[in-house]
Order: C-alpha cells, then sequence, then structure tokens
C-alpha cells in the first residue's frame, strides 16, 4: 500500500529538526503510538515465539478431516489439507516479518544514499536520479514485483529484492526534500572547507539531521512492504509452496472460507492487527515530529 | 487580455512552478496566439511518453533480458530440444536489442503478441478483461473521490470535533490495512461467515459485462473505495484547513458572506488543488490495487489477468498488461497536473 502521509512527504521541516529521541520520547506519550507499540509487540511476539508453542509441526498431519473446524487436538480446525490451522498460525509469521524488515532496510539504505546524494550534488545529478525514481513509481508497486516474478520465479531474494526497489523512490524522495534546506546550512560548508571526505558529509552531517523524518518512512516503508510480500504470497507466489506463512495460509484455505473460515480468518487478522500497528506507530512519530503544538493550535 | 498575462507572470517570477523554470520566462506574444497551458500539455505528454519508453525498457529487461522465459514456461523438466524450439518460436534466439526492438515494434502498431497459454492474440484475450477493470475502476473512483472530498472538508470544518478525530482514527487504520486483508475481511463479514447478504465473488459470465452482476459488484467496489478514501480524505482536510485560515476566506467572511457561500465558492476551489494530484496517485494506485483485489473476488479484469499470466509464466500477457498498467498510471498522472494547473488560478496565470 502506498502510504501516503500529509506530514511526511514532501514537506521539509519547517524549524529546526528535533533531536530523534525527543522525538520518539514526544511520540510515546500519545494514545495511538503507545497502542501501536503494544500491538506491534503482541503481532511480533507470535510471530517471533510462535513456533516454541505450536502443539503440532507446521507440516504435520492430524488425521482429521481436511477442512474440519475445531476439534479436540485442533484447536481451531484443520486446513485444507488435514494440517493443524494454530500450529500453521504460529509457525506463519516469522517469514513474513523477515521478509518485510530485509526489503524496508534494503530499500531505506539505498533509498537515503541516493537522496543524500541528489540533494548534495544538485544540478544536473539530481535530475537525472529523481527522474529515475520517477520511472520507478511509474509502476504499481505491486506490479513491479509481479512483472520480476514471472520469468524469474518466486525467491525469497528476489521477492527482497523486487518489494526493496519499490520502497527506493519513496524513501529517496523524502530523504531530499528534507535533506535540501539542510545541505545549505554552514556546518555543511564548514566540513567542505576542512576537507572532509565527501561520504562522510553525506552519512555524518547530513543524515544526523533527517532522521525524524525518515523514521516516519520507515515505518510507512515498513507498513506498506508487510502488506505488499503479504499480498505476493497470496496471490500465489512462494518459495516454499506448502510452508507455514500467512499469506499462503491464507491463499490456500480462501476457497474453503464459507465451511472452516479459521484459516484464513486467523492470518488475515495477524496480518491486519500488524499493519495497523506500525501505521500508528508511524503515524505517532509524524506527529510528534512536526510538533504536536504546531497541529493543536493553529488558531 | 493582451498584455496581462505577461504583467502578472513576470511578478511572480520567484516562486517555481511544477512544470520546472524553463516555463516561466516565456515572452507573450501580442497576437492572439494558443492558451499557454496547451505548452504545458504538449511538454507533459512527451515527458510521458518518454517514461513509458523506460517502462518498456524495465519490463522487457524483467521478463526477457534476465531469465529465461523458455525454461520459465517450460518448467524442469524441459529437453534440450524442445528448449530450443521455443526459443526459436519466441524469437529468443536471437540478440537482445532485436527482440527489444520487435516487441516495441509490435506494440506501436497495436500488435500485442500471442499468448502462451491460450495461443490467441493477447489483444482479443485481453479486450473484455481492459473494459471489466475499467468499469470497476470507473464506479469506485465515482464513490470515492466525492466521498473523500466530502469527509475531509467536513472534517476540517469540524476540527478537533468528535467527527474530525474519529475519522482521524478511521482513516489511519484502514490507511494501513493492505486491501487484500481489506476484501478478505468483507468478504468473511458479509458473504461467507457472519452474514450472508452478498456474494464472495463476481460471476461475469462471458459475453456478459460486470454491470449484469450489480450484487456482485458491490464488494469489490466497497474495499476499493475503503483503500482509496483514506488517503484523499487526509489530504483534502490538511488543505481545506490551511484554505480556512488565509486572507481571504478571512476577508470573505468579514465582507459578510454566509458562511455556505465561503466555503462552497470560496475555499472549496482553492483546497481541491492540491488534492487533484493525490486524487489521481490514487486512482493510477487504483490501477495497481485491482492486481490483488480482483483476484480476491475472483473478477475477470486486467488485474487477475496479470496474476494469472504471471502463475502461467504467460509472458507475452504479462508483458502487454504490464504496459497497460503503467501507462494507465501515467495517463492518470498527467491528468492530475493538468487539472491542478487548471483549478489553481495562480499557477494558470504563471504558464
Amino acid at each position: 500500500m502506498s502510504v501516503y502521509n500529509p506530514l511526511a512527504t514532501n514537506e521539509p521541516p519547517l524549524v529546526q529538526p528535533r533531536k530523534p529521541s525527543g522525538v520518539l520520547r514526544n511520540a510515546l506519550t500519545l494514545g495511538r503510538t503507545r497502542v501501536g507499540l503494544a500491538l506491534l509487540v503482541l503481532v511480533a511476539g507470535v510471530a517471533v515465539f510462535g513456533p516454541l508453542f505450536a502443539p503440532h509441526g507446521p507440516q504435520d498431519y492430524l488425521g482429521l478431516l481436511p477442512n474440519k473446524g475445531p476439534a479436540p487436538g485442533a484447536l481451531f480446525g484443520t486446513d485444507h489439507i488435514g494440517q493443524d490451522v494454530w500450529s500453521r498460525f504460529l509457525d506463519g509469521g516469522r517469514e513474513i516479518l523477515f521478509l518485510a524488515l530485509a526489503s524496508t532496510i534494503l530499500g531505506l539504505a539505498i533509498g537515503i544514499a541516493i537522496g543524500l546524494f541528489a540533494a548534495y550534488t544538485k544540478g544536473a545529478t539530481d535530475d537525472v536520479l529523481m527522474r529515475g525514481m520517477d520511472v520507478i513509481l511509474a509502476f504499481p508497486s505491486i506490479m513491479l514485483a509481479l512483472v520480476v516474478i514471472a520469468t524469474l520465479g518466486p525467491s525469497y531474494w528476489l521477492i527482497i529484492l523486487a518489494v526493496g526497489l519499490t520502497n527506493i523512490p519513496r524513501a529517496a524522495r523524502v530523504t531530499r526534500a528534507a535533506a535540501q534546506p539542510i545541505v545549505e546550512r554552514d556546518f555543511v560548508g564548514a566540513a567542505e572547507a576542512i576537507g572532509v571526505p565527501r561520504w562522510k558529509i553525506l552519512f555524518g552531517e547530513i543524515l544526523p539531521n533527517v532522521l525524524s523524518p525518515l523514521m516516519v518512512e520507515g515505518s510507512l516503508r515498513l507498513t506498506y512492504s508487510i502488506g505488499l510480500i503479504a499480498a505476493i504470497a497470496f496471490l500465489g507466489f512462494t518459495p516454499n509452496p506448502n510452508g507455514a506463512d500467512w499469506g499462503v495460509m491464507i491463499q490456500e484455505n480462501y476457497i474453503a472460507l464459507s465451511v472452516q473460515p479459521w484459516g484464513v480468518v486467523l492470518p488475515v487478522l495477524a496480518i491486519a492487527l500488524l499493519t495497523m500497528a506500525t501505521g500508528m506507530i508511524g503515524d505517532g512519530i509524524a506527529r510528534a515530529a512536526a510538533g504536536i503544538d504546531r497541529l493543536r493550535s493553529a488558531e | 487580455m493582451a498584455s496581462g498575462p505577461s504583467g502578472s507572470a513576470s511578478a511572480e517570477l520567484t516562486t517555481p512552478t511544477p512544470g520546472g523554470p524553463a516555463i516561466q520566462a516565456r515572452p507573450v506574444s501580442s497576437a492572439p496566439a494558443v492558451s499557454p497551458i496547451w505548452g504545458f500539455i504538449g511538454r507533459r505528454i512527451l515527458l510521458g511518453i518518454l517514461v513509458l519508453f523506460l517502462v518498456s525498457i524495465v519490463v522487457f529487461l524483467a521478463t526477457q533480458g534476465l531469465g529465461d522465459p523458455a525454461r520459465a514456461i517450460l518448467g524442469r523438466s524441459a529437453t534440450p530440444a524442445s528448449l530450443a524450439a521455443l526459443r526459436a518460436q519466441l524469437h529468443l534466439d536471437r540478440p537482445l536489442i532485436v527482440q527489444y526492438l520487435t516487441w516495441v515494434g509490435g506494440l506501436v502498431h497495436g500488435d500485442l503478441g500471442t499468448s502462451l497459454a491460450a495461443q490467441e492474440p493477447v489483444a482479443t484475450l485481453i479486450k473484455d478483461k481492459v473494459v471489466n477493470s475499467a468499469f470497476l475502476v470507473l464506479i469506485a473512483g465515482g464513490i470515492s473521490i466525492p466521498l473523500s472530498i466530502a469527509i475531509g472538508s467536513y472534517a476540517a470544518l469540524r476540527r478537533d470535533k468528535a467527527f474530525d478525530v474519529a475519522m482521524s482514527l478511521i482513516t489511519l487504520v484502514f490507511a494501513a490495512l493492505p486491501e487484500f486483508v481489506v476484501g478478505v475481511l468483507l468478504v468473511v463479514l458479509f458473504a461467507t461467515t457472519v452474514l450472508h447478504v452478498l456474494p464472495a465473488v463476481t460471476l461475469i459470465p462471458p459475453g456478459a459485462g460486470p454491470w449484469d452482476d450489480l450484487q456482485g459488484l458491490v464488494l469489490p467496489v466497497l474495499t476499493l473505495v475503503l483503500a482509496v478514501t483514506p488517503y484523499v480524505a487526509r489530504i483534502m482536510r490538511a488543505s481545506m484547513i490551511e484554505v480556512l485560515e488565509s486572507d481571504y476566506v478571512e476577508m470573505a467572511r468579514l465582507k459578510g458572506l454566509p458562511e455556505r457561500v465561503v466555503i462552497i465558492r470560496h475555499a472549496l476551489p482553492n483546497a481541491l488543488g492540491p488534492t487533484f494530484q493525490v486524487i489521481a496517485l490514487n486512482l493510477a494506485y487504483l490501477a495497481g490495487g485491482i492486481i490483488v483485489i480482483e483476484y480476491v473476488f475472483n473478477y475477470g479484469g486486467i488485474g487477475s489477468g496479470l496474476r494469472d499470466g504471471v502463475f502461467n509464466h504467460d509472458i507475452p500477457v504479462v508483458q502487454a498488461l504490464a504496459m497497460l498498467i503503467a501507462g494507465l498510471y501515467i495517463v492518470l498522472n498527467l491528468l492530475a497536473d493538468v487539472a491542478t494547473i487548471l483549478v489553481t488560478p495562480k499557477l494558470r496565470t504563471r504558464l
């Protein structure tokens, strides 16, 4: 989902950028950030530690009929081929969480580097880089991933690369917009004058001053990567077809939804809560970064 | 009319237009020349064509340049002979640049290639799907755009009151939810598990259109509306708040205009400017969103067509649909730029 946040995009900070730690502390005073954090801890906890509590293996057959409702020994019934829904659910969050984190980090790292470089060099390089970003933006994100999968087939690294690629232009735009006013500041000129190497200016002088908008962007990109990764699996593209994965579970049990809803409902709710959590945290950070006072009392 | 535009243009040279600085200093001829908006549109179309060209390179490389389509199509059991035969049939044995030019040349002439799965021209295969998807997107857009403008404006007018706070939370949640999650939850709620009032799939019999199954349209349209409305409503709210605090709205109020006139004649048109960009971006986003949503509801459109094409490694179908969706995306963004210029008097006079 291309999350558009009016507080986050294309709007360089109006005042002196606040310290990231201060922003986080302010964000934590907001109800939405706390609720989001609680939900995130809950769902991520299930994803990470769930496998330890699974009563059965994710691919064990229980000897029950497929698509059977809750029964003794199978808390939430069986799935389309008679495996335990509850065990597969507990086992299926790790993959989605890992892939989403990896593609978010990849996209942010490259996007931030491009955005900083574009803002710093200006001129033709800036133009070429940002027009290149526009080309990537001309694809709906999921289509970009699907087009690559069509020939190369789904593999973990390909999914991380494809989803990461869709994160790059959005991260680059936000970084560039935030870095442009910083580049003009005196301390950057001073660093240039004493001969600090360019990469040190980019990452040591400019980057620390644009961290607040990047934290907002990071949580937006994570929200959207989770949705995208889950959607790719839901469309039936997974490197591990009968593996336990929330997206795959929804896909394989969707056909039996009217008979045995749990195989779909559990993973769908988990993904919904997870994206709501990261979305709320992102919104909380955005409000804190923009200054709650500015939002509250513009009159 | 002759001297007016150039005067106001030079007065506002300091603020850049979205089109770049090059278009500001153009002298306005005294002859009744073509409206400068046409020059702007022309440049935007050229830029759109350039982007489409770059997109075609990306689509081609992703499908034909990086991997081996013949192997993807035939799978692991392929024999060297069958691989070679298929490569010859798809012209994969020629140099990459020749393959690309052949493909693009075909596209330009309306030849989308032949589907490998159906052994039919891609154009005949996707004709009905294009109509079905266009219908879905238009209905969803037609509902969500006025709805989100209304919600956003009303929230701005009732700022920090109950409606505004509630809408802020609701839009926040729906903006975060992936669209297929919304679709599946709606199916669980209204079709299969909690209530049984609506069909879970849209049935479009061959020869009929989606308008023949209006009941089946409700859930897919609702999903798309829920996917798009939050963003547009949030932007509309932000831009309406900004306008309501402006001097000209205060002026209009001070000269005693009824509040209704102030809002509808003075505030709303100015708040729409920035919103148009987001509306178009979101309509374009619908073009991507239909890929997943059509699959959820088994709706026979280009989105589910692309998914099936990818699933069957039907490279010509994937290429054609990807270009189509990207083209739609670019056209909608172009329309957004033009609409923004048209509704923003400040930008219009500066062209």
